[in-house]
Order: C-alpha cells, then sequence, then structure tokens
C-alpha cells in the first residue's frame, strides 16, 4: 500500500504506474490545515477521472472529530473508493460511529455497501482494543499499524531493530487473524536505507502481516522480492495441492509430498502461496489450477 | 622567417579576409560555459561587420548577447544544431527576418564536407594549441584552464573552412600532438584570457537518479535492449544524457555482467557511466564525438581505445564510414513523439524552440534499434501526441517508444514486437497511448503560431522536413 499524499496532484496523476496493490490517498497528515479543502477537492476529482485500473484505491480521512472528517466522508464515498482508512482508532464505538456516516453518504447516492473500511491503529489503547476494532464492522477489511503516533505514545523511540513495536505488531496480527481479516504494517521512511527495510520488510512477513505500507515508488520492489513466492514456493506448492487432490479421490485425508506428511495447515500455506503467486502476477489464473 | 601564426583576435579576422555576408562558425564543446561566440561576435561588432551568416554546432543560453547583434545587423543568419534559453525565445518569437536553419550534428557534417554549407571563417576554442594551431580539448600542460575532452563537432569546420582561427587559453610549446586540430589546416592561433567557464563546461560527479519515473523508465528500456535479439556479444550502444538514459546503463551493465555480454563499442556523446563500463572491460572502444562530463574529458585524455572522432565520421549520411552505420541499438529521449512514431526534440509544446536536434535523426536512422525513451506525460504536458508539433526525426527511423505507461513497437518492426511480447514486456499501441494522454489531460488548445517562418528543419540528406512558423 503506497501513502500518496491528497495535496499533489502529480503525485496522484501516475502513482499506479508503478505497480503497487493498493494506494492509499492521505487527507490526514501530510496536508496542512490550510489545504485541507483543497486536497479533498482534488482527491475526489482523481477517483473520478483517474483510470487507477486494478489497483485498489484507499483513502485516509481526517478523524471524525476535527471539522473536517464528515466532509471527506461524504467526498470520497461519492467518488467510489474501496477503502476508507480510518486514523487514530482506538475503539469499536469509533468505527461504528464511521459505518454510520459512510451508510448514510451510500444512501443518498444508492451504492449501499459498497465501501469498505481498514483501521489504522496508532495508540495503545488502540493496541488493547485491537480485537474489538477489527470485529466493529462487517465493512472491515483489515487493521494496520501506525508507528510513528504508537511509538510516541508509549513514550519511546522508533529504533531500526523495532522492538519498541514487537507487541503491537504481534497483537495486530493476531486480531486480524482472530476476525478474519488483513493486516498491514507501517511505514519505513529513510529512503537512502534500502537493507534495514529489507530486514523490516522481513520480520513483519514472518510475523504474519499481509503486507507492508510504503511512501517511494522505489520500495515497491524490495517489498515484493520479499513476499511474492519464489518458483521454488510455487513449485512445491503445487506439489502439495496436487497430492492432496489425488488423496482426497481416493478418499484420503492424509499424504505425503517428498516424504513429509502433508496435513490441513500445510494445504492451507500451500494454496496461500498460489493465491499470491496469482495476485503478483507472477502466474497466471490458469497455471494455478 | 619565423612563424607568424600568432596573432591578436583583431589581427585574425582582418587576415582571414572576412567580408559582410560570409559565413563564420563556432563549435558548441564548452557548453553553457562557451565564452569563445560571444567573444568573436563582439569583437566582429566592434570592428563594423554587417550581414553575417553565424553557422555554430549549437547555441544556448549563454549566447543571449546574441540577441542585440541580431538588432543591429551583425548577424542576419543562423545555421544551427540547437537553440536554447533567452535567444530561442526571441528567434521564436520572430527576432530575425531569415529563418534559422537547423541541422542536425551528421547533416551539418555532411553540408560542410559538400559545400553546401560552406565556411569562410571558422572561431575554434581549444583547450590548448601550440603556436602553429595543432590544437585540442584535452589538458596538455598544467596551466589547462577549459577542458571539453573531444572536439568532435569542430573538425569539419577545421577541416573545410577557407580559414581557420583557433582561440585558446593555454598556449604550449610545438608539437601539440596528437591532437585533432592539425597545424595545416589553421590560419591564426589567438591567445586569449578565457575560452570557457570549466564549472559550466562539464558535470562534475554524476548522481544516479533517485526520481522513480526515471528508473522506471529505465528499467523499461534496459528490458527493450535485453530483449530486442540484438543483446548478443560485440553489439554497441549509443544513450543520452537525461536521468533515464543514463539509468539504462546501468540495468544494462548488470545484465552484461550476468550474461557474460561484451559490447565492442560505446558511441556518441560518452559519459562516466559508459567509461565506468569501458574499464571494466564490458566495452571494448569509446567513440567520442562529446565529452558530456569530466570523467569522460579525462578519459580521452588518457585512454588511447577512447578515441576522438569528427560530426562526419560520428554520423554523416552521405559517408558510408561513418560510426552510426554500424551502431546497433540507441537510446533516445524525445520532447514529443506522435501515433506515427515522428519525434520532435527541438520545439516546446509552448511551440517556442528549446532544445537541439544533435544526433537525434542520424543515430535513429543508421541503428538497428532506435529507443525512444519519454514519459507520457511531463506535468500537464502530454508527450504522446496525435502529431508531433515540429518533426525533426522520421517516424520510418524509430523503432520503439518506452514510456511509464507501456512500451509501444513501431508497425514496421514485427519481428521485434514478438520478441518483447514473448519477453513479457508490456507492448501497447501507441494510438493508445496518444489516448490515455488524451484522457489524463484534455485535449489542449491549438498553439498561437503566426505566419512567419523563424525556423527550418532539414533532413540529414539536405531535404526540407519542417518549418517552424513564430509564436505569438
Amino acid at each position: 500500500m503506497m501513502f500518496v499524499p491528497g495535496n499533489n496532484p502529480g503525485m496522484m496523476a501516475d502513482a499506479h504506474i508503478y505497480g503497487p496493490d493498493s494506494i492509499m490517498l492521505d487527507l490526514e497528515d501530510s496536508v496542512t490545515m490550510a489545504e485541507k479543502d483543497a486536497a479533498r477537492l482534488l482527491v475526489y476529482n482523481a477517483l473520478k477521472t483517474i483510470d487507477y485500473g486494478t489497483t485498489e484505491m484507499v483513502v485516509r480521512i481526517n478523524p471524525l472529530n476535527t471539522p473536517y472528517g464528515k466532509k471527506d466522508v461524504e467526498a470520497v464515498v461519492k467518488a467510489g473508493v474501496d477503502v476508507i482508512r480510518m486514523p487514530k482508532t482506538e475503539t469499536a464505538e469509533e468505527v461504528r460511529e464511521l459505518e454510520a456516516e459512510i451508510l448514510k453518504v451510500e444512501e443518498e447516492i444508492g451504492a449501499v455497501g459498497r465501501t469498505q473500511i481498514m483501521a489504522a491503529i496508532e495508540s495503545a489503547l488502540g493496541i488493547v482494543n485491537a480485537y474489538a476494532i477489527a470485529t466493529a464492522s462487517k465493512r472491515m477489511m483489515g487493521i494496520a499499524l501506525g508507528a510513528e503516533d504508537y511509538s510516541a505514545n508509549l513514550k519511546t523511540n522508533r529504533t531500526p531493530g523495532g522492538a519498541e513495536l514487537l507487541l503491537a505488531r504481534e497483537q495486530i496480527v493476531v486480531a486480524a487473524r482472530a476476525a478474519g481479516i488483513a493486516c498491514f504494517d507501517t511505514v519505513y521512511s529513510n529512503l537512502d536505507d534500502m537493507e534495514t527495510f529489507r530486514k523490516e520488510v522481513e520480520l513483519i512477513k514472518t510475523l504474519g502481516f499481509d503486507g507492508k505500507s510504503i511512501i517511494n515508488p522505489r520500495q515497491i520492489e524490495v517489498v515484493n522480492s520479499v513476499f511474492v513466492p519464489t518458483e521454488k514456493e510455487i513449485n512445491k506448492a503445487r506439489a502439495v495441492i496436487a497430492g492432496i487432490k489425488e488423496a482426497r479421490a481416493k478418499g484420503s485425508g492424509v499424504i505425503s509430498v517428498n516424504g513429509k506428511m502433508v496435513d490441513r495447515p500445510v494445504v492451507l500455506r500451500a494454496e496461500r502461496t498460489i493465491a499470491l503467486a496469482v495476485a503478483a502476477g507472477v502466474i497466471s489464473e490458469e497455471e494455478a489450477l | 622567417m619565423r612563424n607568424t601564426k600568432l596573432v591578436s583576435l583583431e589581427e585574425a579576422i582582418r587576415r582571414s579576409g572576412l567580408k559582410d555576408g560570409m559565413t563564420i562558425s563556432f563549435h558548441h564543446h564548452f557548453r553553457g560555459g562557451d565564452k569563445v561566440v560571444n567573444m568573436v561576435v563582439d569583437k566582429l561588432a566592434e570592428m563594423g561587420f554587417k550581414n553575417l551568416h553565424l553557422a555554430a554546432s549549437s547555441l544556448s543560453d549563454v549566447h543571449a548577447p546574441l540577441i542585440e547583434h541580431i538588432k543591429n545587423g551583425v548577424i542576419t543568419r543562423i545555421s544551427t544544431s540547437g537553440l536554447r534559453g533567452t535567444l530561442a525565445d526571441a528567434i521564436s518569437r520572430g527576432l530575425m527576418e531569415e529563418p534559422v536553419v537547423f541541422r542536425s550534428h551528421g547533416g551539418r557534417g555532411s553540408a560542410i564536407a559538400s559545400g553546401e554549407l560552406h565556411i569562410d571563417v571558422a572561431f575554434l576554442g581549444a583547450s590548448a594549441s601550440d603556436e602553429l594551431g595543432n590544437a585540442c580539448g584535452v589538458p596538455r600542460s598544467e596551466n589547462a584552464k577549459s577542458i571539453c575532452g573531444s572536439l568532435g563537432y569542430a573538425l569539419p569546420d577545421a577541416r573545410y573552412a577557407s580559414h581557420v582561427v583557433v582561440l585558446t587559453d593555454d598556449l604550449v610549446p610545438y608539437p601539440n600532438l596528437p591532437s585533432g586540430i592539425r597545424a595545416a589546416d589553421v590560419e591564426s592561433v589567438v591567445v586569449v584570457d578565457s575560452v570557457g567557464d570549466s564549472s559550466k563546461i562539464s558535470a562534475g560527479a554524476i548522481r544516479d537518479s533517485k526520481n522513480p519515473r526515471d528508473i522506471l523508465l529505465a528499467k523499461s528500456a534496459a528490458k527493450v535492449v535485453i530483449n530486442s535479439g540484438l543483446f548478443v556479444d560485440g553489439f554497441s550502444i549509443q544513450t543520452g544524457t537525461g536521468g533515464a538514459s543514463l539509468a539504462v546503463v546501468k540495468y544494462i551493465r548488470e545484465e552484461m555482467i550476468a550474461r557474460g555480454i561484451k559490447a565492442s563499442f560505446a558511441l556518441g556523446g560518452i559519459t562516466a557511466h559508459m567509461v565506468k563500463l569501458h574499464e571494466e572491460g564490458l566495452i571494448g572502444r569509446l567513440i567520442d564525438v562529446q565529452s558530456f562530463d569530466k570523467v569522460a574529458a579525462e578519459s580521452i585524455a588518457k585512454d588511447p581505445s577512447h578515441v576522438e572522432v569528427s560530426a562526419v565520421e560520428y554520423a554523416s549520411g552521405q559517408h558510408l564510414g561513418s560510426a552510426t552505420h554500424a551502431l546497433d541499438i540507441v537510446i533516445l529521449s524525445a520532447l514529443e513523439v506522435d501515433t506515427d512514431f515522428n519525434v520532435n526534440v527541438l520545439v516546446g509544446s509552448d511551440g517556442i524552440i528549446r532544445g537541439a536536434i544533435g544526433g537525434h535523426q542520424d543515430t535513429a536512422a543508421d541503428s538497428a534499434l532506435s529507443i525512444i525513451v519519454c514519459p507520457l506525460l511531463r506535468g500537464r504536458i502530454p508527450c504522446v501526441v496525435p502529431k508531433v508539433t515540429t518533426l525533426i526525426t522520421p517516424g520510418k527511423s524509430v523503432d520503439v517508444v518506452v514510456t511509464e505507461y507501456g512500451v509501444a513497437v513501431n508497425p514496421e518492426r514485427p519481428e521485434v514486437r514478438e520478441r518483447l511480447v514473448a519477453a513479457g514486456v508490456h507492448v501497447v499501441d501507441i494510438h493508445d497511448l496518444a489516448a490515455k494522454a488524451g484522457s489524463i489531460i484534455g485535449t489542449p488548445d491549438p498553439l498561437p503560431f503566426g505566419d512567419k517562418v523563424v525556423g527550418i528543419v532539414m533532413n540529414r540528406d539536405g531535404s526540407v522536413l519542417d518549418k517552424i512558423y513564430n509564436i505569438k
């Protein structure tokens, strides 16, 4: 998910050409108070006129308790955004409040249920309430960590190793999995240190995250190289799926591939590998069958 | 009697037999730091010359003082490869009565060699010269001040002009050999304080572009090169100097190492990137008509396999011996490309002249594969358009156009298209690219051109390709 300032038309016009899975146009922290209205209008028109292809479009709105939040919801829902990202989410109640605002606009334009929600959790209270937030709405498609505010709230600093984020990251993955939704990690802002960035992406993949937030197209290649399955992984997953199909045809639940027992979790992982490879365009849907 | 070539500028002009209405010439190897054109034309004005034809290999913003000399009738005709800055702006608005004649570097070389463009007196700046006129662009003493490397664009002038004046700020003892400009061709040598501002002659250390769009374009262009069918051991290549062109070299280098492929030569304007590959053993020879940066200028001074060539040897269409005929791949930029693959590198989308033909026409026509790298949009300006503002390089010379929205292949090159599609390159129809640009930006209002011809674009074979009208 690539963050793009909502007040920069040049960046908004062609953010999708770099191939991010999703684009988050930002109306919140990257836009100054004086530019909030102009940015909202720009984002509305970008969503209406630019052909972003299959890229998932997310808009980060201002909190509902600011003078801008409700206007942001109205504009982006009318423009047909895929996902609204709610900043600084701390309670399930806030999510329900946003859901009500979205519904109001959707009813007005006759498109009920179209807009999904992503909650950014950026405080200790939000982390404590992570599962409640993740399950607060049927529209909730994922939760994400916002590390800058979170580490400030913890009264600590961000470090290259990310020790201060470990609990929050694990809590978000666990809450998302328990709720059956996606989870996304925070941004890494030093563009001159791709090595540390790569280590961080490897760490969050190991922790179980579905993806990483990025601030520059140059980071896409690193994220893809960590997340996109290798040919070896794809072949192994294919062997597992072929084996289980054969076993099912014979009425058996457990099989072995290359001498290793294959049970349900292994099959699920294999299916996930193939799904990721298809999503990343490494193999086609036909090849996945 | 001892040598009498060493004279003042005024004496050199007097000796040259220059008369009103004649043609004088200059090279542009000192780029934005050039002091020779302004110094000489100031002197000619002071001496009362009128109605001169100035034939330079190129002109840039530093030559803005020419505006006054055009207004007072000292210069009434200009031939050049390019025009930039306030001079270009004034000419685009109708400053001159006679249109400027634009030729490619190869086209200029051919025209000089054939006599179509006859030069009466050439005023050629040099980094070093001896008192007989053996002159070069590389340092030959500790006092060298204005170093430019190759003097390739000056060599046709030196050879074919009726009278040659060398200007240098570093007079060295005879023999200043080897040198591109040879004493036998030179009539006068003038020592001046400075022929160029070294800080503006060439870029210092070049940095890799961090612009994500340049990187995307470069990776795409590299993928085209690698899968073109021409990327085999012994291939040859030429690239421009924009951020994307320089970055292409980086990605091609990685693939050359991975596949164990070496290039036989790199051609044209030589940059530090090319010197690096050459020094790593990845490129056999550097054939240098213009050294773009300090590293290239230093390399040509010391490395015998880094050679200077004249504009004629580089890119003349009329001489089958020119290097472009042996060139496999060229990577070029563009201001505009149209749906017939025609390219404009000279006139901006505002109708104002802001570029140079350079070797664009020559290398596109002669190379086995020409690749244009150009963003679909520059801010609010569309770069793939239904019709170019000014025709510089005809579409029949252009094989592939690389944009951030996909790669278009000239329908005349189906075999290239097939190879790129097979390699997974995102190949699109050029009409779709133009439509995409239109859908994002809309259709621009037509430019407010007047009916006065301010420029004539020559093809490299001496025919007229297009006319540039004044902008209101």
